[in-house]
């Protein structure tokens, strides 16, 4: 009984302690993944009382579930317009921040995707292409652009598939189940992809800009560490672990 | 019509591999039914738990372990590649084999609970009238444990139909091929389609009530 009188005390004292400490719970695109997890951690060492969770998924998903009042403080989107229409619904406390340009790129394990174009898709050798969604994923909508763009579409939709995001659908590469995929540069350049294939980048008059933006959310709007954390994306240190994952940030342009 | 085309070809997707998967589980869940319900052997306890597994595993294992096991580096996927199929993930197939594992509990426990319910006794007084064991399970254990076939099968599709996890993972969402029916509602959803999204899901939802309600309202006659 003294046992369990301790437990549920320690308990209480742990619910307690929650409450008080600032916590800020971040969607995130998933093409963030990386990029994202870095920046939290340099966030975390300069402000260690703050808790920050991430979770990442498909814009789409996030945006309906903010307007379902889903519990996040934050919204990373990769498509701007997903931000923009949340804050004209009235479901954001703050006005639409651009954060980055995403670029896509073709990426492959098995074949030297430096070496291929769009055009080498078509190669009866390719099978299977993993792409996002183009339905609700913005990487999948730039990927199925860039392949009109290039008239290819008709030619390789027969071996698509398509990623519920921009992460699963690098896993549908990474696993060799999908010979190449088209990915964001930010997940072709994170340590883990790059080690394992190379990649071309996909030139970006072939596709319209994937302009990215963040807002808090209107749950967020009395959260200082929500604040705390969207001004940190201006810091010196989020910009450099930004531009290293590939990401072009507002105000620049792609330092070849 | 209110669906578009693309949900029916959803639809008419999913009947397909739902049929398809109850057909192969009648055939291979049926021995193993047989086998654990009158087996002594001290391997039904394993055997038993193996079969029962899905019902605990979330999707995702089975999806995380079916995507690497098929794929090219995979076993599986070794395999088929040596047969000349190619490999099993993203293809119509692919999903049958992984609706077989998902769904094989919903077939072998009713038939094994019937199996049991039918007892030793009309098993020997056949063996004495001489009839061989096939004999015996054809012309003696089948027509008694109908009602266990029925539950089984109507179960086994509707838990297929009614699958999302494993088919997200080692679907790959391809339209008409494995982009069955509750994909096309989680897409319809993600692209605020919600209109579409009633459609389809209201359409599941009726389908889902009257196949439970044909089980329930039928099975007290099996009572006897």
């Amino acid at each position: 009984m003294q046992r369990i009188k301790a437990l549920f005390f320690a308990a209480c004292l742990a619910v307690a302690g929650a409450a008080q400490a600032e916590k800020v719970t971040i969607a995130a695109a998933a093409d963030l993944k990386f990029a994202m997890d870095e920046i939290v951690a340099h966030f975390r060492a300069e402000n260690p009382k703050d808790q920050v969770e991430v979770i990442y998924g498909s814009s789409g998903k996030f945006h309906t579930q903010v307007q379902q009042g889903a519990p996040y403080d934050l919204f990373f989107s990769a498509d701007i317009g997903f931000a923009e229409e949340l804050v004209k619904s009235g479901h954001a406390a703050s006005n639409v921040m651009p954060y980055a340009l995403g670029r896509i790129v073709l990426w492959s394990p098995t074949l030297d995707a430096s070496q291929m174009t769009l055009a080498s898709l078509a190669d009866a050798k390719i099978s299977r292409i993993a792409i996002a969604n183009p339905k609700h994923a913005p990487y999948g909508k730039r990927a199925e652009e860039a392949l009109r763009a290039m008239q290819l579409w008709d030619k390789v939709e027969s071996k698509l598939v398509y990623g519920e995001n921009i992460a699963h659908t690098a896993q549908f590469v990474q696993t060799g189940n999908a010979q190449v995929g088209i990915i964001a540069l930010a997940l072709a350049l994170n340590p883990a992809l790059a080690e394992k294939g190379r990649f071309y980048l996909i030139p970006e008059h072939l596709h319209a800009p994937l302009e990215q933006g963040f807002i808090i959310t209107k749950r967020a709007a009395g959260n200082a560490a929500a604040r705390r954390f969207a001004d940190y994306m201006n810091s010196k240190p989020a910009r450099a672990v930004m531009t290293k994952y590939g990401f072009v940030l507002p105000g620049e342009t792609l330092g070849q | 019509m209110l669906l578009t085309d693309a949900d029916l070809e959803a639809i008419w997707l999913t009947v397909r591999l739902a049929g398809i998967t109850t057909a192969i589980l009648f055939v291979l869940g049926t021995p193993v039914a047989w086998w654990l319900a009158r087996t002594r052997s001290v391997w039904k306890g394993p055997i038993g738990a193996v079969v029962a597994l899905p019902l605990v595993l979330p999707p995702s294992v089975l999806g995380f372990y079916l995507l690497l096991a098929m794929g090219p580096n995979g076993p599986v996927g070794q395999l088929t590649q040596a047969l000349g199929l190619g490999t099993l993930p993203f293809t119509f197939w692919g999903l049958v084999v992984a609706s077989v594992f998902y769904s094989f509990p919903f077939m072998v426990q009713p038939l094994q609970n019937a199996f049991e319910a039918i007892g030793e006794r009309p098993l020997e007084v056949a063996a004495t009238l001489r009839a061989s064991p096939l004999d015996t399970f054809f012309s003696v254990a089948l027509p008694l444990a109908k009602p266990g076939f029925i539950t089984a099968g109507i179960l086994t599709f509707a838990h297929t139909v009614g699958e999302f996890g494993v088919v997200l993972m080692i679907g790959g969402n391809i339209p008409g091929v494995t982009r069955v029916a509750s994909v096309q509602i989680y897409d319809h959803v993600e692209a605020l389609e919600y209109l579409d999204a009633h459609r389809l899901a209201g359409v599941m939802l009726v389908f889902s009530f009257l196949v439970l309600l044909a089980l329930y309202a039928w099975r007290p006659n099996a009572r006897k």
